[in-house]
C-alpha cells in the first residue's frame, strides 16, 4: 500500500455521526473480500459443491435411500476388475504422461533452434493435434485402429506383415489407447516447454560455453534446473488430466477386451451412470483423489523449495 | 385529479389490483380453454422418420384434447438419454413423460408414476404384456413405465441366405417362410447344428459375426444363448447360481468352442462391427434388428436382396430371442399425469403402434403378441419377407429374452451393462483362463452388485 493510498485512507477516516455500514465497507478487508467474492463463488458452485456432493453420493447405498458410510469403498477393495482398474489407471497414466513429456521436450528444443520466421508454421502445424476436439480426433483413430477395416493394418499388409489386432489384444488395446493420449497430450508439453527455454538467459549458455560444457552438460546443468518448475508444474497437470481421461477409453475400447482397458472415468462411468448404481460410481471416481494429492503434494513441495533457493 | 377525487395513491393501488387480478386470473382462463402443457422426451429414432411419426400422433393427440404436447427427441448416441434421466431424477424436474431404456424403469421405480391403470385397459384390449416388459417395468406389484413401441426391438438371427445355403447346407428361407408357417429342418436349427454351420462358413470366409465385447448386441445374444441352456447366472432371488447350476459350466464349454470359428477381434467388437461385417459381405450370419438389412438396402442393394431374418437357434431349454425394449414412464412429479397417462394409451393402441412399427420400416415391435401380424413385416423387402420372422410369432416356438433375468432388475443392470457373461467366454477363449477361474470371477462380480 503507497503512502499516497495511506492518506487517502486517512482522509477518507470516518467523520463524526458517518454510520457504522460505511466504516465497515470502507475496510481494506472487506473491499478485498468483495472484489474475491465472484471468483469465491465459483469456486464453491463448481468445485467445492460437487466435490462435497460426489463424497456424499459415495456413502450412499444403490438405491440411495441410506448411508452405508464407507460400504462403496469397502466393495470396491473386494473387486478384482476394481483392482484392475487401479492398476491399468497409473500403467497408463505414468506411460503416457512420461511418453508426452520426452516427446514435448524434444519437440520444443527442435522448434527452438528454428528461425522464428519458419518456427511459427511449424508450431502451428504441431498443436493442431492438442486443439482438435479430442472425442472427434479419437474417432478419426478408432477408425485407423477398427478391429476389421484399419487403415493401419492395411499400410502393413503392403508390407507383407500380418495384422495386428489393435483393438482386439489387450497388449495392442492399451498401447493404442496410449498412443493416441499422447497423440493428443504431447503439443501440450511442446508449447509449455518452448516458452521455458524462450526465457532461459542467453548469458548461462554464453557462460557454460566459456567454461567448455558439452550439449548434453549444458542441457543437465542450464536447461534443465532453468525448466524444471515448468517442467514439474506440466507433468502435474498433465498427470491430473490423464488420470482423469475419458472419452479416449471410451471411444476406442469402452473398456475392453475383458475390461483390460478401463480407466477411473470410464469405469467410474460404467458403473454409475450405465449400471444405475450412482453411490458406487461415485466411490470409484473419488479413488483418484488421494492419489492425485499425493503426486499434486510433491510435485508443488519441490516447486516452493525450488523457488526458495532461487530467491 | 383533486378535482376528479381521485389521489395518486388511490390510482396506484387501483391499477395494482387490476393487474394482480389479471395476472392471478390468467391461468385459469388458459386452463380453460386447453388441457394445459404435456413434455415429452422420447427416444430419438434411428430412423428419422421415426420422429415424425412421433411428432404427428402427439399433435393428433394434443389437438383433438386440447393439450399443448412439447415433443422432445433424445438421443441415446453417448449415452445422453441415460444423463438426461439421472439429471431429472436428481432435479425433480424436467419432462412430464420419457422414453426409458430397458433397465431404467426399475432403476427409477420411486420416481416413476404407477400405471397399472392404463396397462390393465390396454391388457384388456390387446392381451398379456410379453413377460420381458413385465419383467423389466413391474416392480413391487405396480407397473412403473409402460412397454413402449418405439425402438423396442429384438435381435434375431439376420443371415446371407445364399452363403448358408451355399457352405452349410442350411435353407433359412425353406425353414422359415413368408407365412405363418415353419418349413423342413426346423426342428434342426438349435446350438449344435449352429456350431457346425459356423465351422463351415469360418472355413469358406464369411463367418458369423458375432462380437464378444461389452456392448449391447454382444451381451444379449449370449444372454439368449445362455437361456437356452438353462444356464442363470443369478436366480430371481438374487443367489448367485455361477457355480452350482451345471448349466452355466455347459454353455461356457459350447461357447469357447464357437469362439474358434469366430473372427479374432470379435472381443473388440461394439454394436456396429457386426452390421459391417454383414454388409460388406465378409459374414454370413449376425444377430441384429433389421436396421442392418435396411443399411445394407441403401449401401450394398445386391446384399440386402439376400438377407432373411429368423429366429435363433434353439438349446435343451428352449428357444430364446433377445429382446431389448423402451418404456414410457411418467415422473411422479409431473403435473400433468392424468394427460401423460392418456396419451400413452393412445400411443400404446394397436392402430397408433402400427403406425410406429410401419413408419420404422417394421424395427418397433409392440409389446402386445397379438401385435406380431402388422402388414409391414409381409411386404418389407426386396426380398419380400426379409422381415416376415422378425418379430416372435407363435409358430416360432420362441420366447423373447434379456440377458440375466429372472435375477432381480437391481442386480442384473450390472451383469448386464458390465457384460459378465461376454467377459466370461473371454476369458477362457481370449485370456487363456480355465472355466473354473472364469466361473469364480463371475461369482464375485455378481456378488459385489448385490452389495451396498
Amino acid at each position: 500500500m503507497s503512502a499516497d493510498t495511506l492518506s487517502v485512507d486517512t482522509r477518507l477516516a470516518p467523520q463524526p455521526g458517518t454510520g457504522s455500514l460505511r466504516r465497515f465497507t470502507r475496510r481494506r478487508s472487506t473491499i478485498a473480500f468483495l472484489m474475491t467474492l465472484p471468483l469465491l463463488l465459483v469456486i464453491v458452485c463448481l468445485v467445492a459443491y460437487p466435490a462435497a456432493y460426489g463424497v456424499y453420493l459415495s456413502t450412499l447405498n444403490r438405491t440411495m435411500e441410506r448411508s452405508i458410510g464407507l460400504g462403496n469403498f469397502e466393495i470396491l477393495f473386494d473387486t478384482d476388475t476394481f483392482w484392475n482398474v487401479v492398476w491399468q489407471s497409473c500403467i497408463f497414466a505414468i506411460t503416457a504422461v512420461i511418453a508426452k513429456a520426452l516427446i514435448g521436450f524434444w519437440l520444443a528444443h527442435m522448434l527452438h533452434h528454428i528461425p522464428t520466421k519458419g518456427q511459427r508454421k511449424w508450431r502451428g502445424m504441431l498443436l493442431v493435434p492438442w486443439v482438435i476436439p479430442p472425442a472427434l480426433s479419437t474417432l478419426g483413430w478408432w477408425w485407423m485402429y477398427d478391429p476389421s477395416y484399419s487403415s493401419i493394418n492395411y499400410l502393413i499388409s503392403i508390407v507383407g506383415a500380418p495384422p495386428v489386432p489393435w483393438l482386439g489384444e489387450p497388449i495392442w488395446a492399451r498401447a493404442a489407447i496410449i498412443i493416441v493420449n499422447v497423440w493428443v497430450g504431447a503439443p501440450f508439453f511442446m508449447i509449455m516447454y518452448l516458452a521455458a527455454l524462450k526465457s532461459v538467459p542467453e548469458q548461462l549458455y554464453e557462460a557454460a560455453a566459456i567454461d567448455g560444457a558439452t550439449g548434453f552438460q549444458r542441457l543437465r546443468y542450464v536447461t534443465v534446473p532453468m525448466m524444471a518448475n515448468i517442467i514439474s508444474i506440466t507433468v502435474l497437470f498433465s498427470l491430473i488430466v490423464t488420470f482423469a481421461n475419458y472419452d479416449i477409453v471410451r471411444v476406442l475400447t469402452n473398456g475392453g477386451p475383458r475390461d483390460l482397458t478401463h480407466v477411473f472415468a470410464s469405469y467410474a462411468f460404467q458403473v454409475g451412470i450405465l449400471s444405475g448404481n450412482i453411490p458406487r460410481g461415485a466411490a470409484v471416481s473419488l479413488f483418484m483423489l488421494p492419489i492425485l494429492a499425493v503426486c499434486a503434494f510433491f510435485v508443488l513441495r519441490g516447486v516452493t523449495r525450488r523457488n526458495k533457493e532461487q530467491m | 385529479m383533486a378535482g376528479n377525487g381521485m389521489t395518486r395513491r388511490t390510482t396506484l393501488r387501483s391499477g395494482a389490483g387490476v393487474i394482480a387480478a389479471g395476472v392471478l386470473s390468467a391461468p385459469m382462463v388458459h386452463a380453460q380453454g386447453t388441457g394445459g402443457t404435456l413434455r415429452c422426451g422420447f427416444w430419438d429414432h434411428w430412423v428419422p422418420v421415426g420422429n415424425d411419426v412421433m411428432r404427428r400422433l402427439c399433435a393428433e393427440w394434443g389437438q383433438r384434447n386440447r393439450v399443448d404436447v412439447q415433443v422432445d427427441f433424445i438421443t441415446s448416441v453417448g449415452n445422453q438419454n441415460l444423463l438426461t434421466i439421472a439429471a431429472q431424477a436428481q432435479s425433480r424436474s424436467g419432462h412430464d413423460i420419457l422414453s426409458f431404456p430397458t433397465w431404467e424403469p426399475a432403476a427409477h421405480a420411486r420416481l416413476l408414476e404407477p400405471v397399472d391403470d392404463v396397462i390393465g385397459r390396454l391388457v384388456a384390449k390387446y392381451g398379456p404384456v410379453n413377460p420381458i416388459g413385465e419383467y423389466l417395468a413391474k416392480r413391487d406389484g405396480k407397473w412403473v413405465a409402460i412397454p413402449a413401441v418405439s425402438g423396442s426391438q429384438q435381435k434375431p438371427s439376420l443371415a446371407r441366405f445364399d452363403l448358408l445355403k451355399q457352405h452349410a447346407g442350411i435353407d433359412v428361407q425353406a425353414m422359415y417362410p413368408a407365412a405363418n408357417q415353419t418349413g423342413p429342418g426346423v426342428d434342426q436349427w438349435n446350438w449344435d447344428n449352429f456350431l457346425i454351420a459356423a465351422e463351415k462358413c469360418a472355413q469358406a470366409q464369411v463367418p458369423f459375426g458375432l462380437p464378444l465385447g461389452s456392448f449391447s448386441d454382444a451381451v444379449d445374444w449370449v444372454g439368449s444363448m445362455f437361456r437356452s441352456f438353462g444356464a442363470t447366472l443369478v436366480d430371481e432371488r438374487g443367489n448367485v447360481t455361477v457355480r452350482s447350476n451345471p448349466a452355466v459350466r455347459q454353455v461356457l464349454e459350447y461357447a469357447v468352442r464357437l469362439c474358434r470359428f469366430l473372427p479374432n477381434d470379435v472381443y473388440a467388437w461394439d454394436d456396429a462391427s457386426n452390421n459391417r461385417a454383414l454388409i460388406s459381405g465378409r459374414s454370413a450370419l449376425i444377430f441384429n434388428p433389421p436396421s442392418t438389412w435396411a443399411v445394407a438396402r441403401r449401401d450394398a442393394p445386391a446384399v440386402a436382396e439376400k438377407c432373411w431374418t429368423f429366429p435363433m437357434p434353439a438349446g435343451p431349454q428352449g428357444r430364446f430371442t433377445p429382446y431389448l425394449p423402451y418404456f414410457w414412464g411418467i415422473w411422479s412429479f409431473s403435473r400433468a399425469k392424468p394427460a401423460a397417462k392418456a396419451l400413452l394409451e393412445f400411443l400404446s393402441e394397436r392402430e397408433q403402434a402400427e403406425a410406429q412399427t410401419t413408419t420404422s420400416s417394421g424395427y418397433d415391435i409392440p409389446p402386445f403378441n397379438t401385435m406380431t401380424d402388422f402388414k409391414i413385416w409381409e411386404t418389407e423387402g426386396p426380398p419380400t419377407g426379409v422381415v416376415f420372422n422378425y418379430p416372435v410369432k407363435p409358430h416360432h416356438h420362441a420366447q423373447q429374452n434379456i440377458a440375466f433375468a429372472p435375477a432381480p432388475a437391481e442386480i442384473a443392470v450390472q451383469g448386464y451393462n458390465q457384460a459378465v457373461n461376454t467377459k466370461m467366454i473371454a476369458r477362457v477363449a481370449q485370456g487363456g483362463e480355465t472355466i473354473d477361474q472364469a466361473l469364480n470371477w463371475a461369482e464375485r462380480e455378481l456378488r459385489n452388485f448385490a452389495r451396498g
